[in-house]
């Protein structure tokens, strides 16, 4: 009982804290997970909205992807083991990559309205925030860890 | 002329009258409040919770040495910029990036008093790039940038007591002004006589321009000027664009006592320069290379440290070396305070502080009166006008004590009177006074949106009081400074709301959100990030001896720093922390904070690098902890220092993660 209200004063305040990057309607129930389209729940809400062609891992991408995700992922996420956030190694055996750019370019609508991101956010308690990166830069990180996946 | 006898006496006569007149009114407050109909008026200011107010408003902090920032009609806080006094909220001033933004020629100055907020202009009106403002006790500008509301830049202004006629700018920002309010020897550490001021002591004009690009100033030159008190300064505009003028008071020459002594005079001067020929005359070589020592600091790049620099020399106009006229004197009654220039550039409006009317001087007269060579004498070689081929109005009944004034773009001006502790609002066609209404309680500037632009926004007028007495809660025997404001879109002034602000604000100036808003930053971008001791990704997280000077390289983000457990310091380091907060997300802070630090915590921005000093005297362990609310886990925030003895061998290690 107590646990119970703790989390929900610990979620309260993590949607205090996480402010709007993107699309916040603050009519939206954030519990409410339907109305979603089949692709929104398999790859995600946010700008991707069709499936990416990705075609063969470009070395050149995947040391883009290698330099953002040092500057601006490896603070909370790990390869390897839990951290901040889930570990990112094996991401891509689980989510497509459309899903996955989704979560970069959109972690608060994400994390609001997706099932997936609600759970993900009661688990890790802290809100994944939007790095201030592009779609292109997204999909370097794509494939970086779609690389990371192959090779590891 | 009048005798100097005559003079004196109806000068005193005046200052006994003015001061039992002054003490009357200002325990006698004004009752009456005239105020628009309650719920009109909570309606015009009302602003829903989410949604934007229309004015950015910048208040000057007077002895706070800060610039603080409103939103306008709702008199909301919105924060307040820190500029020439240190500010352990943020780290201002105690980081090491901000320390030498306060190196002086006479040492590290951590405070002063700040006055007046200019913001930078474009043809006459006001463009949102810059706010520059002054300080008044030892002389400097300071520069902030409207898209960080940082202050980025200060400059000193030597050989100059009192930098109060400032930082106003000419209409498109080529030079911002300043000047010396306490005239004091020109020459740098001259030790004198006091007594000798009429021989010995001058004032100095200052003209600094202004980089397009970036904003940077430069001391181009300075014009020495006879030993008067040059009080308030503003640039001119269309027609006047290439001239400034400074108000003087104290041409008595008076070195003590000066509410008697200084008061005596029927008239002051305007003193009004053309800025642009006396540039031209720097260009041709006619200024004299004076020694001078003065700092000038700034940020270089994006972020990092702020450099200090030491200037030693300084070009010098002197009025009488010249043989050509570029700066003439307009009499002026009587101590005159504001000096406001109408929107169409062609009026001189003097804030006749002590006298019975507020002249006006017309500046297309003035230069006819230059042309016919309508002079009066000569102060130093500089040419003193007719009043009478100057002078075009004179409002009467304006009240006891008017001090500034600003316009409506309407035909009207709207001036600030102190001792009657009133606004009045006359027009520019009649020189009649058309309305009044009570301040509360003794204003001292005031401020229309806009209202110093080519074209003004007749929406709000905001007067800046002296004290508040009864006006709000009790807070002890000193109350922080009112601001009241006004709608002034109908013909009759009206009363909208009363709000406390911070410091003593001395002058203000707003501008449209809608101008501004979109170019405030959210993030520094980390990509862009070019401080020297930043760290762009978490794995570059280390710990470096170098002698007695440890620098910890660490990275914040919700919810831990890196590294956050660090061994082997000892008592006699010097300890940098170089925290790079890596988050990117708007709004994101972190701060840091250690046991027994002496300075103050640094806040850090997304994506910004900031270093906190810390000298450990004792051994022992040491928490240091995230100051800033920034995640649910929060609390979890921290890590631990440990410091042994001076002689011990612990090795330096740093970890994060591996307990
Ligand atoms: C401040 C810490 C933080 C940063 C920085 C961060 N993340 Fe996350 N990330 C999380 C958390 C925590 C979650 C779990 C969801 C939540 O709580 O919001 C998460 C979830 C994810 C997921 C979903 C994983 C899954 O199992 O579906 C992906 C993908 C992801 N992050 C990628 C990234 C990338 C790529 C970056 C860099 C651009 C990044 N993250 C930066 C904290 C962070
Ligand atoms: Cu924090």
């Amino acid at each position: 009982m107590q646990m119970k209200t703790i989390l929900t004063a610990l979620i309260a305040t993590l949607f205090l804290v996480s402010c709007g990057n993107g699309n916040h309607d603050v009519s939206d129930d954030p519990g409410d997970s339907d109305g979603l389209t089949d692709f929104q729940l398999e790859h995600g809400i946010g700008p991707v909205t069709e499936r990416v062609d990705l075609g063969e891992i470009d070395p050149a991408r995947v040391e883009e992807g290698r330099s953002i995700f040092r500057m601006k992922c490896e603070a909370c996420h790990n390869m390897e083991g839990r951290m901040v956030g889930p570990a990112l190694g094996d991401v891509m055996e689980s989510r497509s990559p459309e899903f996955v750019m989704n979560f970069i370019l959109n972690p608060s609508g994400m994390t609001r309205e997706h099932p997936e991101g609600q759970r993900l956010l009661q688990e890790y308690m802290t809100p994944m925030p939007f790095q201030n990166v592009t779609r292109e830069e997204a999909k370097a990180i794509v494939d970086y860890l779609r690389d990371y996946a192959e090779n590891q | 002329m009048k005798t100097e006898k005559s003079r004196i006496l109806r000068g005193m006569f005046f200052g006994a009258g003015f001061v039992a007149l002054a003490a009357f009114l200002f325990t006698g407050c004004p009752s009456q409040d005239r105020m628009m109909d309650t719920r009109d008026a909570a309606q015009k200011v009302y602003v829903a919770p989410g949604d934007h107010d229309e004015y950015y408003a910048f208040l000057s902090g007077g002895y706070s040495g800060q610039l603080s920032v409103w939103g306008l009609p709702s008199g909301r806080f919105l924060k307040v910029v820190p500029v020439f006094s240190q500010d352990p909220e943020t780290g201002y001033g105690y980081s090491e990036e901000t320390k030498p933004l306060f190196q002086t020629s006479y040492g590290f100055i951590p405070w002063d008093d700040s006055h007046h907020p200019h913001i930078s202009q474009t043809d006459g009106d006001s463009d949102g790039r810059w706010i520059f403002i002054n300080a008044n006790n030892t002389p400097r500008i300071a520069r902030i940038d409207l898209d960080t509301f940082e202050t980025k830049e200060i400059i000193e202004l030597p050989n100059t007591g009192g930098n109060h006629a400032s930082s106003f700018v000419t209409s498109n920002t080529e030079y911002v002004i300043g000047a010396t309010r306490f005239s004091i020897p020109y020459e740098t550490d001259l030790d004198v006589a006091i007594d000798t001021y009429a021989d010995n002591f001058d004032g100095a004009l200052s003209f600094l321009s202004v980089d397009p690009d970036n904003g940077r100033m430069d001391l181009k030159f300075q014009i020495v000027v006879p030993p008067y008190h040059y009080d308030l300064g503003r640039a001119g505009k269309g027609p006047s664009a290439d001239w400034v003028f400074f108000t003087t008071y104290n041409t008595e020459l008076a070195h003590t006592m000066l509410e008697v002594n200084a008061s005596r005079n029927d008239k002051d001067y305007i003193a009004a320069v053309n800025w642009r020929r006396a540039a031209e005359l720097v260009e041709e070589g006619h200024g004299r290379t004076m020694s001078a020592e003065y700092y000038h600091n700034y940020y270089e790049g994006n972020q990092g440290y702020a450099v200090s620099n030491r200037k030693d020399e300084v070009t010098v106009l002197y009025p009488e070396d010249i043989d050509e006229n570029f700066m003439y004197f307009l009499p002026t009654p009587k101590s005159p305070h504001g000096v406001d220039i109408d929107p169409t550039g062609e009026y001189i409006v003097g804030g006749g502080k002590l006298a019975t009317v507020i002249p006006v001087h017309s500046f297309s007269r003035m230069l006819e009166a230059i042309d016919n060579e309508a002079f009066d004498g000569d102060s130093r070689g500089i040419p003193i006008l007719d009043y009478d081929a100057t002078i075009i109005g004179e409002v009467e009944d304006p009240g006891l004590g008017p001090l500034h004034t600003e316009f409506d773009g309407r035909g009207y001006a709207y001036t600030s009177v102190y001792i009657s502790s009133e606004i009045v609002k006359w027009s520019l066609d009649t020189f009649e006074v058309v309305d009044r209404i009570d301040a509360y309680y003794s204003i001292g500037h005031l401020m229309i949106t806009a209202g110093d632009n080519v074209n003004p926004e007749p929406r709000y007028m905001l007067g800046l009081t002296k004290t508040a007495k009864d006006r709000y809660l009790p807070t002890g025997p000193k109350q922080n400074h009112p601001a009241q404001l006004y709608d002034i879109s109908g013909d009759r002034m009206e009363l909208l709301l009363d709000f406390p602000t911070i410091g003593e604000p001395h002058y203000a100036q707003a501008i449209a959100a809608d101008q501004i808003k979109d170019q405030v930053k959210q993030i520094y971008e980390l990509e862009e990030n070019d401080h020297p001791n930043a760290i762009l990704g978490v794995a570059d997280n280390r710990v470096e001896r170098d002698g007695n000077n440890v620098h910890v390289y660490m990275a914040s983000v919700r919810s831990h720093f890196r590294p956050d457990n660090i061994e082997g310091i000892r008592v006699g380091d010097t300890v940098y922390f170089h925290l790079t907060n890596v988050e990117q997300e708007w709004d994101v802070v972190h701060g840091i904070a250690i046991k027994g630090a002496e300075n103050a915590e640094i806040l850090v921005a997304p994506g910004q690098t900031k270093t906190l000093k810390w000298e450990p005297q004792r051994t022992g362990i040491y928490p240091f902890y995230c100051t800033a609310f920034c995640s649910a886990l929060h609390q979890e925030m921290q890590g631990y220092v440990r410091v042994s003895a001076a002689d011990a061998d612990v090795p330096l290690t740093w970890r994060t993660g591996t307990n």
